[in-house]
């Protein structure tokens, strides 16, 4: 039994968590027994549940494993991580999805939910076996072939039908391949002068729209990965405006980064540091997906954390690795660009990272309100706390944060997965 | 003046001008019969080409012989780089060899940027990519100043793939630093989005603005954009886009023509009008070896010398 003294549920009153056989056994005050840990007036959220999380295991064991990757997770206050399919080999069976999911079970820092490839290889050509992999001890709901688009039309309204026999939903990485051959950032004033290959925001919107076109015909529901424009949030809006299934996330670089960074920033013009997929946009399409997750258009926040060994980031602009990490960082990033400006409050928070994306993946015993009987997933954030953010610190194996030097607010203070911490004193246990 | 030379956007007026007339004396050594100047003898520069570049490769390394410098060439074909060497440890090893300037050339935007972080020496870009390329803009503004006598509100026309130019870029930020008006012309195909937000104007009529041209720059078409799309056919790029005699005839009567090279002869631009005495093509080579003497003497002579 454990007694946590001294939280703010959502950023509420103060109050005491009684935590015992891995449920909020009792809510309130002076409570005592057990082992006793000091919140020390920390907001207490839901456990983080990422719906958007790049492991690398198996295959590229050198940027993260399933074990660092989850020390990482509950290091930025996750208690459940969705693993994306784009491993080598790639998680389109059962057995690749049973290995990862088995891995997560072993090392206990967070639950692991394996996402299984909508195409055999991700190759875009003939649909992986979801059913299988919906019926194994994985119990995938998540379809992704993240990394690369579905762009065949046909095929993508095969999987969002086929994924209506077990619930399932398609999270599609929008992004028209012919539009962004060699595309290297967003296509806009930076990409111009700098002579890099523009990443055109018509070629996410183009495929947001066909897509929720597609979800609506076939009546299934659609989730789209990373939105990045201002175009793609009208459409969205525009979609749920019709009653449609369609949910989104957002990143927390999209949300904070603009692409004039890799013009000008500390680090240097041309710094990959800031290569992502898709690219870092402008002011404008920040503004607007602020707002978007604000007013519920865009649902959740998902960090995309993608590792990357320091070699395929140390090169120039075209070679480098597309990607950041993101999970000990996001809380504090969506604390800046959200919390700070006003936009949302704890519990506006706790639904965008933790009850909603647990909802769209299905996940039963992860994200539920903090209330007594309910898992003690739990989070603890001290939101007044300013950290310098030095990677050398993550637990993650890679390093490759756009935020090195940056003062970002707030600290994960403890995590707890079903009672049992994973931090405290924001280290790992 | 900047330590490197990546950017045409990195010089100032008073920079420019400071090569272009340091250019001006060092031309009269050129024209002497020993063309040879002691001012980098002990400096070594290295000659670091990813990409295939004669031309501008022997350019380069005449302009540091003839400031007596060791020259090194580094071609990354058949070198540790085909192997699979990173630029990092490229420039690491050439860091240890101690080389007071690096010519980079390299088929990635933004090449140069990356290679100053990890090298001491000067960088000077030789071109990077579908980004920039400095010394051709020196050259080009060397070679107009003078035809032209000054660039000071000189109407200058630059034609063709804007969109993949590093001669462009260069071109359009060091011409607008000297005072002199840019205007751009090819398929919108061949424009970035954002061109609108560039100090030049923009058309799509190279008769409208013929006229109106002190200099008519003609940009090599490379055979691969046809196979993107990028226009129609070859004909019908050359028909709209092409400086053949009937509009060279359309410009003024002393403007004149100049082309980066190598020319597709019959395409952007008609053999009469490449070969004819308004052009500066093979002035712009000779142009070359001085303006890039100006530049090393100047990022690696001067005071330190």
């Amino acid at each position: 039994m454990i007694v946590v003294k001294n939280v703010r549920i959502l950023g509420g009153e103060p109050a005491d968590l009684r935590i015992d056989q891995g449920v909020i056994a009792e809510i309130g005050q002076g409570l005592s027994g057990g082992e006793e840990i000091d919140g020390g007036g920390a907001v207490a959220l839901p456990g983080l549940v990422d719906l958007h999380t790049h492991l690398r295991e198996p295959g590229r064991e050198d940027a993260e494993t399933v074990q660092t990757g989850t020390r990482s997770a509950a290091r930025g206050g996750y208690t459940a991580v969705h693993a994306m399919a784009n491993t080598s080999p790639v998680a389109d069976t059962a057995g690749v999805v049973e290995q990862v999911w088995r891995l997560g079970r072993e090392f206990g820092h967070c639950d692991v939910h394996p996402v299984g490839a909508v195409t055999v290889g991700l190759e875009g050509r003939q649909l992986a076996e979801l059913g299988a992999m919906a019926d194994s001890a994985a119990r995938v709901r998540v379809f992704s072939d993240d990394g690369r688009c579905v762009d065949d039309a046909v095929l993508m309204r095969r999987a969002l039908e086929y994924v209506k026999a077990f619930d399932g939903v398609v999270a599609q990485h929008a992004q028209e391949p012919r539009l962004t051959q060699g595309a290297q950032m967003n296509e806009g004033v930076v990409s111009g002068r700098l002579g890099l290959t523009g990443w055109p925001a018509v070629a996410e919107e183009a495929i947001i729209a066909r897509d929720c076109l597609l979800a609506a015909h076939v009546g299934s529901r659609l989730h789209v990965c990373h939105v990045s424009t201002a175009g793609s949030v009208e459409i969205l809006r525009w979609a749920k405006s019709k009653g449609w299934d369609v949910t989104a996330e957002v990143t927390p670089h999209h949300l904070l980064l603009t692409d004039d960074l890799v013009e000008d920033s500390p680090v240097g013009a041309y710094n990959p540091i800031y290569k992502v997929n898709p690219p870092l946009r402008t002011r404008a399409d920040v503004e607007a997906l602020r707002a978007a997750l604000a007013d519920g258009t865009i649902d959740i926040v998902a960090t995309d954390h993608a590792p990357h060994p320091v070699e395929d980031k140390e090169t120039e602009w075209s070679a480098a690795a597309m990607g950041m990490v993101g999970l000990e960082t996001a809380l504090s990033v969506v604390q800046e660009s959200m919390v700070e400006t006003g936009l949302l409050d704890w519990a506006g928070v706790a639904q965008r990272m933790s009850v909603v994306p647990a909802r769209i993946g299905r996940l039963t015993g992860q994200g539920q309100p903090l209330e007594e009987g309910a898992p003690a997933n739990i989070t603890l954030y001290d939101p007044s706390a300013r950290t310098v953010v030095d990677p050398s610190a993550f637990a993650s194996k890679s390093r490759n944060t756009p935020y090195e030097g940056m003062t970002l607010p707030g600290r994960v203070v403890a995590t707890f997965l079903r009672g049992r911490p994973t931090v405290l004193e924001g280290k790992l246990v | 003046m900047k330590r490197h030379l990546i950017s045409a956007g990195d010089l100032t007026k008073d920079d420019a001008l400071l090569i272009l007339d340091t250019a001006e004396e060092l031309a009269r050594v050129s024209e002497r019969s020993i063309k040879k100047l002691p001012t980098l003898r002990g400096r070594t520069v290295v000659n670091l080409f990813f990409e295939d570049s004669t031309r501008t490769r022997i350019s380069f390394e005449a302009a540091a012989k003839r400031l007596s410098a060791d020259v090194i060439n580094f071609s990354a074909k058949g070198s540790s780089v085909s192997k699979g060497e990173s630029l990092k440890d490229t420039a690491l090893t050439l860091e240890a060899m101690g080389a007071d300037a690096v010519v980079i050339r390299h088929g990635s935007s933004g090449a140069p940027h990356r290679l100053a972080n990890w090298v001491h020496g000067s960088v000077v870009n030789a071109g990077d990519g579908t980004h920039e390329h400095p010394t051709q803009a020196l050259l080009d503004a060397f070679s107009m100043r003078r035809r032209l006598g000054g660039l000071e509100g000189r109407r200058i026309t630059v034609v063709g793939d804007i969109l993949h130019s590093r001669v462009a870029r260069s071109n359009v930020l060091l011409l607008h630093t000297l005072g002199a008006e840019v205007t751009l012309v090819a398929p919108p195909t061949l424009l970035p989005v954002s061109v609108g937000d560039w100090p030049c104007e923009v058309s799509y009529d190279l008769d409208a603005v013929l006229p109106k041209s002190d200099v008519v720059m003609m940009l090599r078409v490379q055979k691969e954009r046809m196979n993107a799309a990028y226009f129609p056919s070859e004909r019908e790029y050359s028909r709209r886009y092409g400086l053949d005699r009937d509009r060279f005839a359309k410009m003024p009567d002393d403007a004149i023509v100049m082309h980066p090279g190598p020319m597709n002869r019959g395409m952007e631009i008609a053999a009469e009008v490449a070969d004819s005495a308004r052009s500066t093509i093979v002035e712009q080579v000779a142009n070359g070896v001085t303006i890039r003497m100006a530049v090393l003497y100047l990022l690696l002579g001067g005071e330190t010398a």
